[in-house]
């Protein structure tokens, strides 16, 4: 049971991500990579992190993604050649890519962990992945790290208002702002 | 409370003082940051009391603290705290600068006070007191030798106060490197100490080295201890190091009393007092200490005599008080070198003060020759000079008879060869009677000079000039100089405050330690000497009174000789100058100190610096530098060919070399 | 489910993301990219979090998590802002740091 939702997942997700990259509209890029999220959080679930699934589905594929999709319908779906200026990327990309998976496949599959091929500890404690161990973690453990994630948040909230922030919508790219049109009274 | 908490708030008051002096400067008025200044010395000193009682409620043999605020480092088996050690010689120390300090800020109150530089004076001063405190209370030998380049700087910065003024910044740059190269037989000890027992910290190292150095004068302890000397003897201005003081009166008179006569310039004997269990392993180097300190308390004696810049006259009585000092601590007389240390703080920052008093009126001008009649012109300077005279004569009574009467009683009794001290010491005495009273008898007796008869007509002192007496050189009064304006003498309050206490304390100042009376410092010091077979060694009090009886006489037999020099007869001084002119000529060269330093060590430096900078310079650092940008261009232009902008290229590059680390560690696994 | 299952197919969303990246040129999609690769990160340490029985593995994910979110407001902010400039969305048009 536990391989057949595995397989299914997996094949799920590597569909989704290889949608990602070989579709060639932005819009459904995006809509793939729900696709991949959300067969990925099955997977979350059956290595027993409920509430990593959880927060993958309502934060991820959820929230982040709608800004995606607000983004791509805002630039417009702009298709880019499939054969671009630098071929050579295009072979080289996808074998670098290649050597990198089977090198980490390598690593793992050879590495002398004796843990390998089992399915973990056999016994984990009750209540393992659920908010309230996640919780008490980090807020015992890493109350550090997650004031530093929040602060990160705000700075990056921050960040994007002033770079999409509308000030001269007309001006060029080089243009400079004339003198005085950003008067103190001027809405920003 | 214990003693070591006193002990850090006695270093953490002046540094708050003196940062908060530096940060408000030009935001307060110049009045407050005196104020400051001596509130934050006075604080200290009466915590140094605080701590002093403290240490004295407890039992002998413990009364002794080590704190420490943190690890200041630790590394391969070192461990450097950030510690102050507190017994009773930390104590006293702490007592006799903060003491001596407060006075002499609020004597500076006054004196400084038309001066342009006045929150930056009181911040270098605040400065100071804390590196003389942190030198004092430091912990370990990294600690010391921190205090001791502190101490240095500030010396430098107040030598050099008058920045302005090139005379003042050579002598400020002429201490500096004197003392450096004091810092670095300091450095070089400290090292060896380490490499030798392991630890650092003053209770461990006394503690470890006799079990390392099991035999007396041990190569590697005598090492040491002479390492330590070099930085005793150049912070302390003894031969062959001496040639920075004289200079160093180019600083303002505050600055000469407090640093230059109580407190700085005694660090070297703080030093070797302190050091005193490795001294006792190594008693070759205290002989060597004493010996050096007999030569410098002759020669400045010698010097002293014939100088005329009165402050100069009183820099070289320094040098050579501090040669008893010298003496007494090579000689196992510690409690008596201690206490010669602080009788000689009152009574030279008495003088040096008094003496401020003096140059005020006369307008900064300091040759004795043409002071005359100073005694109806300023009577309570007058007299403030004439205790101070008596003391450091060792007049009967005075403290400096006491004092100094005690170092040559103990070499007396130590007999064997150590009787040379005792006979030096006689002799340095007798010469020591003639340069304080010739100051007396040349200022102040006769019909007034120009300037005192000015005072005495109007009550001011004469606007003179401001011209450097030494050089001619036009003084800049910008950026601190007393000014135009400048018209305090001993009318102001804060210096008749500080000079009346100390004149008190140097007269009296000796009763402390009577023999057989009270002996309050030797019981006090006790406790950090008990270790000491020397320390253990007393004359007898009989034996003492007699000692102090050779002294007095010798003291008022130099008086009346001086007298007869320069009042009875005053033609007699101008006769033995003609008839003795080859020593005359050598004693006001100095003992051409200057000029043998200069040929031995200024000479080559300067030869080997030109050759560095024509030719090293040229051929090997410029050959170097130009091909090293030789080799960075090319390398650089090969790179910038990768630095295409194509953002997936970099992402490329990044891939290429993640597959190759990765591919090298696989290969190395297999 | 042995876990190296779980790790090989972390590696493959891992490369897969990594040739996106160097395949495709319009920004959002590289952005897109990026996020396979991180997920591919997550489930590795999402698998070792399991192997170990431990907790903290969790807690790192969600720590990408908030390191994703940030990247992706600055990210599509600055597509945005480039869009609204008449810049080309296409990264190899942006090559002003040349050397």
């Amino acid at each position: 049971m536990v391989e057949v939702a595995f397989f299914f997942g997996a094949i799920g997700a590597i569909g989704g991500a290889l949608a990602v990259v070989l579709l060639r509209n932005p819009f459904y890029s995006v809509l793939a990579l729900v696709v991949h999220l959300v067969f990925l959080a099955g997977i979350f679930l059956l290595l027993l992190s409920q509430f990593i699934a959880a927060a993958q589905i309502v934060v991820y594929a959820g929230a982040v993604m709608v800004i995606y999709v607000f983004v791509a319908a805002y630039v417009g779906g702009i298709e880019e050649p499939m054969f671009d200026s630098s071929p050579k990327l295009r072979i080289f990309g996808p074998i670098i890519a290649a050597a990198l998976f089977i090198e980490i496949s390598i690593a793992v599959l050879g590495s002398s962990l004796t843990a390998l091929g089992t399915e973990g500890v056999a016994k984990v404690e009750s209540g393992f992945g659920t908010p309230e161990a996640v919780g008490r973690l980090m807020l015992e453990d890493f109350l550090i790290a997650f004031e530093a994630a929040s602060l990160l948040l705000l700075v990056a909230a921050v960040a994007a208002i002033v770079l999409a922030g509308r000030k001269d919508e007309t001006t060029g790219p080089s243009a400079t702002v004339p003198a005085g049109s950003t008067g103190p009274g001027e809405p920003g | 409370m214990n003693a070591a908490s006193w002990g850090w708030l006695v270093l953490l008051f002046p540094l708050l003082g003196s940062i908060f002096i530096g940060l408000t400067f030009r935001r307060i008025p110049p009045k407050a940051a005196g104020l400051v200044g001596i509130a934050a010395i006075a604080a200290a000193f009466i915590c140094g009391i605080a701590a002093v009682i403290s240490l004295q409620g407890e039992p002998a043999e413990s009364r002794h603290v080590a704190d420490s605020l943190w690890t200041y480092a630790s590394v391969g088996g070192l461990s450097i705290d950030l510690g102050i050690y507190v017994d009773p010689l930390s104590a006293f120390m702490v007592l006799v600068v903060t003491g001596v300090s407060s006075l002499i800020h609020i004597y500076s109150y006054s004196y400084m006070k038309s001066d342009a530089g006045y929150h930056r004076f009181f911040s270098y001063l605040n400065f100071f007191v804390f590196s003389m405190l942190l030198l004092v209370l430091a912990g370990n030998f990294v600690l010391l030798v921190v205090g001791w380049a502190f101490v240095g700087f500030a010396s430098y910065a107040l030598i050099s106060y008058w920045y302005r003024r090139e005379a003042a910044t050579r002598a400020g740059m002429k201490a500096f490197v004197i003392n450096v190269v004091g810092d670095i037989g300091l450095v070089l000890a400290a090292i060896l100490i380490f490499r030798e027992l392991g630890v650092i910290d003053y209770g461990a190292v006394f503690e470890k080295a006799p079990e390392v150095f099991t035999t007396t004068n041990e190569w590697t302890a005598v090492a040491i201890c002479l390492l330590l000397l070099v930085g005793a003897f150049a912070k302390s201005a003894q031969m062959p190091f001496h040639t920075w003081l004289a200079d160093a009166m180019e600083g303002p008179t505050p600055v000469s009393s407090l640093i230059h006569a109580a407190t700085m310039v005694t660090a070297g004997v703080y030093l070797v007092a302190r050091a005193h269990p490795l001294f006792e392993l190594a008693p070759a180097a205290a002989d060597v200490a004493a010996i050096v300190g007999l030569v410098t308390l002759l020669v400045a004696g010698t010097i002293a005599i014939v100088v005329t810049d009165l402050k100069r006259i009183i820099a070289y009585s320094t040098m050579s008080q501090i040669g008893y000092m010298f003496v007494a601590v090579g000689i196992g007389a510690y409690s008596a070198g201690m206490f010669h240390l602080m009788t000689h703080a009152f009574f030279k920052a008495l003088l040096f003060m008094a003496a401020g008093s003096v140059i005020a009126a006369m307008a900064n001008i300091q040759n004795i020759d043409r002071m005359k009649g100073f005694y109806k012109a300023m009577p309570f300077t007058a007299a403030m000079l004439i205790i101070g005279a008596l003391a450091l004569s060792g007049f009967p009574g005075t403290s400096g008879w006491f004092s100094k009467d005690e170092i040559i009683d103990f070499a007396a009794f130590r007999g064997g060869w150590y009787e040379i001290f005792a006979i030096g010491g006689y002799i340095g005495a007798f010469m020591t009677a003639i340069y304080s009273f010739r100051i007396i008898f040349r200022i102040l007796p006769g019909p007034p000079c120009e300037e005192a008869a000015h005072l005495i007509e109007t009550g001011h002192v004469v606007h003179g000039e401001p011209v450097n007496p030494a050089t001619g050189e036009k003084e800049d009064i910008e950026v601190g100089y007393p000014g135009e304006d400048h018209h305090i003498a001993e009318q102001a309050m804060g210096m008749k405050i500080g000079m009346s206490v100390l004149g008190f304390l140097a007269l009296v100042g000796g009763l402390v330690q009577i023999p057989g009376v009270t002996e309050v410092i030797t019981h006090f010091l006790e406790p950090t000497f008990e270790d000491s077979p020397l320390a253990a060694m007393h004359p007898t009090v009989a034996e003492a009174w007699k000692g102090l009886a050779k002294g007095a006489v010798i003291s008022v037999v130099g008086i009346a000789f001086t007298w007869w020099l320069y009042i009875g007869r005053p033609s007699v001084p101008e006769t033995l100058r003609r008839t003795f002119s080859p020593i005359y000529t050598l004693f006001i060269n100095k003992w051409y100190g200057d000029e043998i330093i200069d040929f031995l060590i200024v000479k080559p430096v300067k030869g080997f610096g030109r050759f560095a900078n024509n030719w090293f310079e040229r051929y090997a650092i410029g050959g170097l530098t130009n091909g090293t940008i030789a080799i960075v261009r090319s390398a650089s232009g090969a790179v910038r060919d990768l630095q295409t902008g194509m953002l997936r290229g970099y992402a490329l590059l990044m891939a290429v070399g993640t597959v190759a680390i990765l591919l090298y560690f696989l290969i190395r696994g297999l | 489910m042995a876990i190296e299952w779980y790790l090989v197919l972390s590696a493959m969303l891992f490369s897969i993301g990594f040739a996106g990246v160097l395949v495709r040129r319009n920004p959002v999609v590289v952005l897109l990219c990026l996020e396979l690769m991180l997920s591919g990160g997550a489930l590795a340490m999402l698998s070792f979090s399991r192997l170990h029985g431990d907790g903290d593995g969790q807690v790192f994910v969600l720590m990408v998590l908030v390191v994703a979110a940030a990247e992706v407001v600055v990210g599509l902010g600055l597509v945005v802002a480039m869009f609204r400039r008449r810049i080309p969305l296409d990264v190899d048009e942006m090559k002003e740091l040349r050397g």
